[in-house]
This record gives C-alpha cells, structure tokens and sequence, in this order.
C-alpha cells in the first residue's frame, strides 16, 4: 500500500481558541505582561529615588492619576491570577513522598498559599500598614 | 472510499432520528437511540483534502462512540476506516478526536453526547486513512528516550531478581500506567507547534526508568530529555494530564525532570569537582 499521509498544519496564530483549556493557559501567559510591567515600575521608581527628593515627589503625583490607578488594579488582579495559579501547579511539580503515600496535592498548594500570606503579612507590617 | 456526502447516511432499518426507543430484547430493557456522527474522511488514493461525512445509526444508549462506528461499519458504510482492539481502554488503539477532544473512542459514552458528534483522527497527527493517523514520530520519540531497565549493575541470573521495596515501586508507579494511546500529543499544543518535541508520553516514560531503583539509565536519557526538544520545549499547558485515560500525569513528570535537570546544571557549572551525573 503506497502511503500519502495528510498533514494538518496548526496555526501559530489561533491554535488556543481551539479549546477552553488553551484559553485558560493563554490568559495566565498573558498576565506575565502586567507582573513585567510593573517590575519595570519598580526600576523606574528606584531611579526615581536616586534622582534626588523633587524626582521621587514628582513620581508620587504621577502614581495618583487615574491612569496609575487602573494600570495598578489590572497588574494586582493579574498578579493574584498568576500567583495563585502557579501555586496550585507546585503540587505537580514538586510531589513529596512519604514512605508509601504522597503527600496530598493541596496540602502542598495550600502551603504556598500559607507561605504567601506570612510574607505579605512581613511586608505589610515593615511598611507600617499594620 | 465513495467520495464524502453532504447528506446523512443511514442504517436501512434506523429508528426514528433524535428519539430513544425502547429495546425489549435487551436485558433490563436498555433504551436505544439514534446516534448521529459526522467523521472526517481522507482516503490518501484519491483525497487532496479531508472531508466530513454524516451517518446516522442506532445504538444502545448505554454504549460508546466505537460502537457506534462500528455499527458504521457493519452496516452502513465499510469503508470507513479506524483502529480499535480492545473496547476496554487497555489497548489505546482507538485514540480520536471526539468533538474536539482527545478521547479513546472506546471510553466515550454516547449518553455524555447530545447532538451531533464529530469524530476527527487524533490531531498533531498525519491522517493515514479515515480516522487513522500515522504514529511514526511518536514510535521514534519513544525509542529515543530507551523506555527500558538499564540495570546499574548487570548481575547473572543466578543472583537473583532485582528487589524493590513498595516505597520504591510507588515512586514510578503511576507512570508505568501508560497505554501509548497519544492522547496527550493530540492535546499538547507544544508538540502541534514544534513537532520536534519529544513530547509528553515518551518523556513520562523516560521519567519512570529514571524513577525506578533498579535503574542507572538516566545520564543516557538526559542526552535527549534535557534539551530543548526534550523536557525544555515544554511549557506545561497542563493539557496532556487533563486528557490521559489511565490517569497518569505526564505534566508532573516533565516539571519534576525540569527541575532535576537545572539541579544536574547547578551541579556541573556551579559547584567545584560537581559532574552533573
């Protein structure tokens, strides 16, 4: 039997409306835009700072704008997004095994979960807002 | 093949289409519906493209999506073409795309379909026939990864068996459940993007030998696994786990090969008198 196999080309383009899961996969991927952003931010405040007093009051002001505000609420609600997807993927990949049984998944999620609060508690009680 | 039909095919003696009938020759009383199914065809002799064909035929309510093709086959058209053997999802011959879901066609219950069910060959996969694809690339992935007992040391038979304690054995356990289906190349994006990728299946095999106690295989693996068509072109989309039919969790398996692989760098680039090994 002579063989003439058809190939499907996937489209680099579309590929992830192909199912919800994909979608799913690309929103996360897509919050990685705002944690980058404002990682930026934070450089840039950093220069800011090293700029002198009249450089870092000016950076205050500009951070009070409306446009500051709504790019500080989509790069919180992204952060949180990923965040807690990503902790609810450590269960795959660090499993820990106790003699026979694993350690259940969400007890290792949940950990994170635990780790994330103390440390935002810390940070929040250094910068005086409890 | 006769070319592809717009219209639905049918069984000479189908009941009437949408509705369940009951079916007092069945044990129980088990009721039997019209399954309506619309399958791409490709016959490679005369076909440039592949084309949906619709048949419609009466199946018990209770069964699945093979049954309903081979009801297809018996006695509407038996020129349709696709793998199955076991009907038990053992095997893992009868992998398709039902409704755009990679799924063992055996695993598939009618009842969780309303409407039309489309059935398409696995994707990421060259169509041979129908809805038979040509796994040629996975086989030769597979065999790259050697998806076998490298023993750490060869000892005569005499010796004895190789001993495992059960805390050994669950550490791979659940990757030796593997069926070679490929579900879960038809549902990584990555491998339908970049098909050099090893891909999920054959890299969780990799990863349950490097697992195993009796093992000493692993530097010989990680020459394909940790590279960038190995466990590096994954970007765990999660999708291969969703769809595995035997419950194994190749996306566990990549991440934890990830992170034994940046610790093996770790090792050889960052610590004095470290081989990586």
């Amino acid at each position: 039997m002579s063989r003439n196999p058809l190939v499907r080309e996937v489209s680099p383009t579309s590929w992830f409306f192909r199912h919800p899961r994909y979608l799913r996969y690309m929103s996360r991927e897509i919050t990685s835009i705002f944690v980058g952003a404002y990682c930026v931010l934070l450089v840039v405040a950093v220069q800011r700072l090293a700029a002198g007093r009249e450089a870092w009051e000016g950076f205050l002001l500009a951070l009070q704008g409306p446009a500051s505000i709504a790019f500080h609420l989509l790069a919180l609600v992204a952060a949180v997004y990923h965040a807690a997807t990503w902790f609810n993927a450590t269960q795959k990949a660090m499993p820990l095994q106790i003699g026979e049984e694993f350690l259940p998944g969400n007890v290792i999620s949940g950990a994170h979960y635990v780790a994330w609060a103390v440390l935002s508690g810390g940070v929040l009680f250094l910068a005086g807002v409890i | 093949m006769p070319p592809a039909q717009p219209g639905t095919v049918s069984a000479a003696d189908a009941a009437p289409h949408g509705g369940a009938v009951a079916s007092p020759g069945r044990p129980g009383g088990s009721k039997e519906r019209t399954v309506q199914l619309e399958v791409l065809r490709y016959n490679p002799d005369t076909d440039t493209e592949a084309s949906f064909q619709r048949y419609a035929v009466v199946c018990p309510e209770e069964g699945v999506v093979l049954d309903a093709l081979n009801e297809v086959k018996a006695s509407v058209d038996p020129t349709l073409n696709y793998r199955w053997s076991c009907h038990m999802a053992v095997c893992g011959s009868c992998g398709m795309m039902i409704n755009g879901e990679p799924k063992l066609a055996c695993h598939a219950f009618l009842r969780d379909y309303a409407g039309v069910i489309r059935v398409e060959p696995l994707a990421h996969f060259p169509i041979e026939r129908d809805l038979v694809t040509a796994p040629d690339d996975f086989m030769e992935k597979l065999k790259r990864v050697k998806p076998y007992l490298i023993p750490k040391e060869s000892k005569p038979i005499d010796a004895g068996e190789y001993k495992q304690t059960p805390a050994q054995l669950m550490k791979f356990r659940q990757y030796s459940m593997c069926i070679n289906c490929m579900l879960c190349y038809a549902a990584c994006p990555e491998y339908g993007l970049t098909p050099r990728f090893i891909g999920p299946a054959a890299l969780t095999l990799a990863h349950r030998y490097n697992q195993d106690s009796r093992d000493g295989g692993r530097k010989q693996r990680q020459e394909v696994a940790a590279t960038h068509e190995g466990v590096w072109e994954c970007t765990f989309v999660g999708a291969c786990s969703e769809v595995c039919p035997a419950h194994v969790d190749p996306a566990s398996a990549l991440q934890q090969m990830k992170i034994a692989s940046s610790v093996d760098w770790i090792v050889e680039h960052l610590i004095p008198g470290g081989n990586g090994s």
